[in-house]
């Protein structure tokens, strides 16, 4: 241990990083990570490695509809997963559909995150009476169950917009709606982490020498508020995702002919009594392996980033 | 021991009471409501079947769609008019008597601007009061079939009218409201105790109703509650939630009546199921053609007949339920015939050919508007066309929506290309002629425009020699069948879903009959 830093390789002072040695020890934060990266890699890829494009409606055939997966009887080696009920392949629908969700689940995070840390940060650095009316909107809306809000942020929404719009627009109507559902946590934990470092000695010596509050804030407070915040973002986009599931699922989110996958998930349940169970159960099976790779994720970065945990 | 039986009086209160509520009521459920309550709003067979159990016509048609008398007793005709004999007796549900100046007036409200039955009120050029039961309407010439054009036209009471502000009607497309959208006044058989559009309605036996005892029926209570979602609805009769299912998916039945205590009836519906393409404007509005309209092209009608493939839909889509066609209107009808009524097939490569030859090889775009609540897989048989368009380089947006929003646009005459459907409650061609092939007709959204149809749809009204008459309808078929107005796409197949205490008598209208239902 006697070689300082300066010898070590770039990639070594990497790895000898607290993070990367919790990550490599614990074995259930490389499996969620590796599955979560297939999963939003092949979402990502999905155009190339897709049988079929779902969206082209040239390539669907309504005489190949409802067709099981490969390997029941009636299936056919052409569609692996079977086929929904107007021909389109299952696999390519969920690969594609796996793309929407995740790229929906990303975005609301990230609006969630920009609005809630920002808010978080102004309310911890002025505090009275910005404080309390920035934590008071917050805590009202925390009363109310997160998927409530996001389904009257999404009606009103729907409704300001004319109707040859709506579906064009419904993907981003859906991101705001979950996004400004979000916002709340963020800035809990922003606003606590600002609460902490603007009593500490830098940040009272950056006041001293006249540095204006912005400044403050956005050099000195926010980066160590990055922490927990990366933790709840990652547990917030599983949320997301389930979110934009529910909103779907309702019928509230995003339209049957771009399908996420809690769209597809409502198509197929229409068919769950007739037996045809594959249309609903592979969505529902990528959604739940999805948000769990995620959630393990979220965990893990939990725990190693929390000293006090460790 | 006081507690004791306290609890017996207690239970023995209770099972009185149970066996005072044990009345019949019926629960049922479809996938939309009624548009309005206003009887002379709208003529869309769920409104008018709604409305049918407050309001009476004078003539009216029992399960098997046989001419029965409601609030004429008897009809007579002469070449310039039919005379109806009123019943006596029948009061309002709020205690007014029902005479001949409530007939008169609930012909001209039918006749309004506003109304969607002037179509078939027109046929009646005036009424004449001869005494307060009896009543002569005028026709322009004689007319063999004003009986069958009367079933839908409900009387409404002349004072309630005007003492609520609704003696015109509403104009369903101006979304105007009025009293009568959510109050009711009629003669039927029960009455409106509560209604909340698209959630809950509750009709409640009438009991000074004229025809109490004289019909097989025995509800005392009806709560119809709208279930949008197809498996929510099988659910909900699968689990005894509703007593009867108007509209089940097709791919549950089997289902349906595997379960114990359930069953299905079916029976070949009086409704034929097509799209509408619009070839009277000179540039459509969703298209990226511009200065031209692609469907003024014969050709161009004629590939998307022959692009969509009405054995597939059938297959897949419709479970077998249905009956592919080239024709508006089904068996049953009078002009329908075996001439006109097979599909003009499916061919892909000539559809390409004829899009080809009419300079639109490349295809072009559209929108398609097709309503997702009204008919058996509405919106899944616009998705189905919408991909076999594609391989004839169609490229279609597909605009499903609720039918509250999706007819005003037909209406207005404001969709390129629509999914309709269109039942025959009259059993004759005039009544699809004057709605949908007549260049005036308030349906025909397609501004197809034929002098010699409409021509026919005049004469026909008034021509007496069946012969010669159906000879007129035959042609104009002929014509429209050359033409391509409209893709027809199948006649659909009923499918009734409900328990074994019930007994529905299904009728190929589509119209739920409380008066002659039976509960066990």
């Amino acid at each position: 241990m006697s070689s300082p830093d300066i010898q070590k390789s770039r990639w070594q002072r990497f790895t000898d990083n607290d993070i990367v040695y919790s990550f490599v020890t614990t074995p259930s934060a490389m499996v969620a990570a590796l599955i979560a990266f297939i999963a939003i890699a092949a979402a990502f890829a999905a155009p190339l490695i897709a049988p079929y494009d779902p969206f082209d409606p040239a390539q669907i055939s309504l005489w190949d509809g409802k067709m099981p997966p490969a390997w029941v009887e009636g299936g056919s080696p052409a569609y692996v997963l079977g086929t929904d009920n107007q021909g389109r392949d299952m696999l390519s629908t969920i690969l594609y559909g796996g793309r929407i969700s995740i790229v929906v689940g990303i975005t609301a995070v990230f609006l969630g995150m920009l609005l809630g840390v920002t808010l978080g940060v102004i309310s911890g650095y002025f505090g009275g009476m910005v404080d309390t009316v920035i934590m008071r909107m917050a805590d009202v809306q925390l009363t109310i169950p997160g998927i409530l809000v996001a389904i009257l942020i999404n009606g009103i929404g729907r409704a300001a917009l004319p109707l040859e719009l709506r579906e064009d627009f419904a993907i981003y109507v859906v991101i705001v709606a979950i996004g400004l559902t979000d916002w709340p946590q963020f800035a809990r934990v922003a606003r606590g982490a600002t609460l902490v470092e603007a009593e500490k000695e830098y940040v009272q010596s950056a006041r001293v020498i006249g540095l204006p509050g912005w400044i403050i804030m956005i050099r000195h407070i926010l980066p160590n508020t990055m922490r927990p915040i990366l933790v709840i973002a990652t547990i917030g986009l599983a949320l997301a995702i389930i979110a934009e599931a529910t909103l779907s699922f309702l019928g509230q989110g995003i339209p049957p002919t771009t399908p996420s996958l809690g769209t597809l998930i409502r198509v197929g349940n229409e068919y769950l009594f007739s037996g045809l169970w594959w249309i609903t159960f592979f969505p529902a099976i990528s959604l739940v392996i999805l948000v769990f790779a995620v959630n393990l994720l979220g965990d893990w970065m939990r725990d190693a980033l929390n000293p006090k945990l460790r | 021991m006081k507690i004791a039986k306290l609890l017996a009086t207690s239970l023995v209160a209770m099972t009185a009471a149970g066996a005072v509520s044990a009345e019949n009521v019926m629960r049922w459920t479809s996938q939309g409501d009624a548009l309005t309550m206003d009887p002379h709003s709208q003529n869309e067979g769920p409104t008018i079947a709604m409305n049918g159990q407050i309001y009476e016509s004078l003539v009216t048609r029992d399960a098997a769609l046989v001419l029965q008398p409601e609030l004429a007793e008897s009809w007579t005709s002469a070449p310039d008019g039919w005379t109806f004999n009123l019943r006596k007796g029948v009061k309002f549900h709020d205690g007014s008597d029902f005479t001949a100046e409530d007939v008169v007036f609930s012909f001209n409200r039918a006749m309004h601007e506003a109304s969607d039955f002037k179509e078939q009120a027109k046929n009646v050029a005036s009424v004449e009061v001869i005494d307060d039961y009896t009543v002569k309407l005028m026709t322009n010439g004689p007319n063999p079939i004003l009986p069958n054009q009367l079933t839908s036209i409900y009387m409404m009471d002349k004072g309630w009218s005007e003492a609520n502000n609704v003696v015109n009607p509403q104009d369903f497309k101006a979304n105007e409201e009025s009293f009568a959208v959510r109050n009711t006044n009629g003669t039927g058989p029960f009455i409106l105790e509560s209604r909340a559009p698209d959630e809950l309605t509750v009709l409640n036996k009438n009991p000074n109703w004229w025809g109490n005892g004289q019909f097989p029926g025995n509800l005392d209570r009806i709560e119809y509650r709208p279930i949008s979602n197809a498996a929510t609805r099988v659910a909900a009769l699968l689990s005894g939630e509703v007593d009867f299912v108007l509209d089940p998916p097709l791919q549950d039945l089997k289902r349906i009546e595997g379960a114990a205590g359930l069953q299905v009836k079916t029976v070949a519906q009086i409704r034929s199921i097509f799209f509408g393409m619009d070839q009277g404007v000179d540039e459509l509005r969703t298209s990226d053609v511009k200065g031209a309209n692609p469907f003024k092209d014969q050709r161009v009608r004629e590939a998307f007949n022959l692009a969509i493939d009405k054995k597939a839909i059938q297959r897949v889509v419709m479970e077998g339920l249905s009956f592919p066609t080239g024709m508006i209107t089904p068996p049953g009808v009078l002009g329908n015939t075996p001439e006109n009524d097979p599909s003009y097939g499916f061919d892909v490569n000539k559809a390409k050919e004829l899009m080809a030859a009419a300079g639109y090889g490349d295809g072009f775009q559209i929108q398609l508007d097709c309503p997702n609540n009204r008919y058996n897989n509405d919106e899944k048989i616009c998705q189905a066309a919408v991909a076999m368009l594609a391989k004839i380089g169609v490229k279609v947006n597909l605009d499903a929506i609720p039918k509250a929003q999706h007819f005003p646009k037909i209406q207005k005459r404001t969709s390129d290309f629509y999914m309709l459907g269109w039942g025959v409650p009259t059993l004759d061609s005039h009544y699809v002629f004057s709605y949908l092939l007549a260049s005036e007709g308030s349906w025909n959204a397609t501004g197809y425009n034929n002098a010699r149809v409409n021509e026919i749809t005049d004469l026909i009204t008034t021509e007496t020699d069946i012969e010669k008459r159906t000879a007129l309808i035959d042609e104009a078929w002929t014509l429209v069948r050359a033409e391509m107005p409209y893709v027809p796409i199948h006649h659909q197949v009923l499918a009734w879903g409900m328990t074994d205490k019930v007994d529905v008598p299904i009728a190929s209208d589509d119209a739920f009959r409380p008066r002659y239902t039976v509960m066990k």
